[in-house]
């Protein structure tokens, strides 16, 4: 049974500015997972721990349980956008993600014990909590072996740094909780993307698109942005090649992982462009388009200009007016890119020219601000109030870049940590082959405050602070204000008892006395917001009178 | 960062806005020693947080695939 979309308003319009860097969008973080005092603990179990113990601590935080269950009704992993679905049977299992996973007992039992299980590792159905929707909108789950979160969709680049950076202190919270308890070993969280040992693991971002642009369009606007957008927003890796053999430093952490230009497959054969196409909204309407090619980010500078810049290129996209370039041999290209931290090297593009990484990025930040003055959304005051700060930071990233690397390295994380690599080779006269230069990569990337050198160098004012900490403390509990994520959000953490599942697009109730599910679709990522449904969580402190008011019954009907 | 907040966004050619007085500038090598200072102390800071055992942590450090 399906119910009306939560707070269907008068006005049907409800669009977001067009033209500039506003737009539903999320991001997706596969945590690097690590637990010294047990080298062999295996790590999907070590990940469901992590779920775990947030689930531990929300219940602390709100008593009727800040959790639920994620519903995989709409799942469509196997969907490509060019037009096709995937035969189950020729699909890698690693794509089938619209399964619940499933531990097999003897794992259970080896990494909890059997008592562990019985007293609190299992939820009503029997099954280890393996997945949860937050009070804030986002999702807390496993991802293969590693804990992910997945933020609330937003509709800003300024919210997309905060709901991510708040996905980081959900982590953090959880690593505390597992270095509480005397009976498991710690559990350390990484947000990076690779070991340095061949496997990488992504950090994906999700942007709302018309369905209406073609696929092909956005493959040719998008192929040389993401080739060279590194500059603006990579990570940095100590290491060169996938298994790190042959010892540099690079502006990456994913470049070297990507196999090929286009394709559905996110765990094998890695695409520049994602063709995944599960739109978990309107699918008649939009696309979601996933993005797998970005780093991880701890910047708050490179996480907005990576979110803001995307989003206004997939604007000149939208509107034809993406910059006729093409890039002889995309793959080897952003390999290049990445393993030159000169940036003096050139690529080659299809029609022979020779430009270099940041030439290209300042031919898109040019047609980019020229399509958003034209539309409007680009000024200071009059403007969409996300948009002029974008191409602000675009602009003045590029110069830096370009004359002024020690003040880029303030905002740039390549840089930043570059910066800080290059102070231990000078002070010790390490190789980049050092391992304790590797340890600097890794530990760059620990979630933990006291550790994270990353954390070390913002308390000390030598990285920018775009968001102050008390937005982000916020943002762990509180959802968006601005899209349906809001409405999923409030219902988990004010009836939360009272529901028997969520997703990105559906609120399922489980009212006592009522004989079956209600199952209330989402399916309009801009509606459901505090300012449609704000009124209707004012007026109901019960579920059923909420969900009669929603559906229009009268209440007990 | 003074002065790269007053940059037009089509101003690539003209890198310094004029109008915005920036701090004078400190002599070249007292600006070199100050900032010698503040990387050694921040090294002096990470040494003390670093893993005890680079080779081994390193080394350990060992993921399952991902996305």
């Amino acid at each position: 049974m399906t119910a009306p979309v939560p707070g269907r308003p008068a006005d049907t319009a409800g669009g977001l500015p067009v033209g500039g860097a506003m737009r539903v969008m999320g991001s997706e973080t596969e945590y690097g997972i690590h637990a010294p005092s047990a080298p062999g603990a295996n790590a999907t179990m070590m990940s469901a721990r992590v779920i775990q113990a947030y689930a531990q601590v929300t219940r602390q935080r709100a008593a009727g349980g800040a959790e639920t269950r994620w519903d995989y009704t709409d799942e469509e992993p196997l969907h490509d956008a060019r037009g096709w679905t995937l035969e189950r049977s020729s699909a890698d299992p690693e794509q089938l993600t619209d399964q619940p996973p499933v531990l097999d007992a003897e794992a259970i039992a080896l990494a909890y014990g059997r008592q562990e299980l019985e007293a609190d590792g299992e939820d009503e159905s029997g099954s280890l909590l393996m997945n949860m929707v937050l009070g804030n909108g986002a999702r807390l789950y496993v991802d293969h072996a590693h804990p992910e979160y997945s933020s609330p969709e937003v509709t800003n680049p300024r919210a997309t740094v905060t709901w991510d950076a708040a996905g980081d202190l959900v982590a953090l919270a959880a690593v505390r909780r597992l270095a509480a308890d005397a009976e498991l070993p710690p559990v350390n969280l990484y947000k990076n993307n690779t070991d340095n040992k061949s496997v990488s693991y992504g950090s994906h971002e999700n942007y709302l698109m018309p369905r209406a642009v073609p696929f092909g369009e956005i493959v040719r606007g998008l192929t040389p942005f993401f080739v060279t957008r590194q500059i603006i927003c990579g990570a940095g890796r100590v290491g060169l090649g996938q298994d790190s053999s042959r010892p540099g430093y690079q502006i990456s952490q994913r470049a070297d992982f990507f196999e090929t230009e286009v394709g559905l497959e996110t765990t094998i054969r890695r695409p520049i462009i994602n063709t995944r196409d599960e739109p978990h909204a309107t699918a008649d309407k939009y696309r979601r388009l996933h993005v797998i090619i970005g780093d991880a980010n701890l910047s708050q500078a490179s996480n907005f200009l990576k979110f803001g810049t995307t989003a206004m290129v997939l604007s000149l996209i939208e509107a034809g007016l993406a910059p006729r370039i093409e890039v002889h041999e995309p793959v080897a290209a952003l390999q290049s890119v990445s393993h030159d931290t000169s940036l003096s090297a050139t690529l080659r593009l299809a029609d022979g020219r020779r430009i270099t990484a940041l030439d290209l990025q300042w031919i898109y930040f040019e047609a980019a601000s020229k399509h958003a003055q034209d539309t409007g959304v680009a000024d200071a005051v009059d403007g969409d109030g996300h948009t002029h700060e974008v191409l602000e930071r675009w602009s003045s990233t590029l110069t830096e870049l370009g004359n002024d690397r020690a003040a880029a390295a303030s905002s740039v994380e390549w840089l930043a940590k570059l910066s800080l690599l290059e102070g231990y080779r000078q002070r010790d006269g390490l190789e980049w082959d050092s391992a304790r230069l590797g340890l600097v990569d890794l530990q760059w990337a620990d979630i933990r405050p006291e550790k994270g050198l990353y954390y070390r160098l913002l308390a000390r004012q030598r990285m920018q602070r775009m968001v102050d900490d008390a937005e982000i403390s916020r943002a762990v509990t509180e959802p968006p204000s601005d899209t349906r994520a809001y409405f999923r959000g409030r219902c988990v953490s004010r009836f939360g008892s009272d529901l028997a599942g969520a997703s990105w697009d559906s609120v399922i109730f489980d009212l006592p006395g009522r004989g079956r599910l209600q199952r209330v679709p989402t399916r309009e990522p801009l509606r459901g917001t505090e300012a449609l449904t704000g009124g209707l969580f004012a007026r109901h402190r019960d579920a059923g009178s909420f969900l009669a008011e929603l559906l229009g019954l009268s209440p007990g009907s | 960062m003074a002065g790269q907040e007053q940059q037009q966004p089509q101003s690539r050619d003209t890198e310094v806005d004029e109008d915005i007085p920036a701090a004078p500038p400190a002599p070249a090598d007292a600006q070199a020693s100050a900032a010698t200072q503040g990387v050694d102390d921040l090294l002096d800071e990470i040494d003390g947080v670093l893993e005890s055992n680079a080779e081994e942590f390193v080394r350990a450090f060992v993921q399952k695939g991902g996305q």
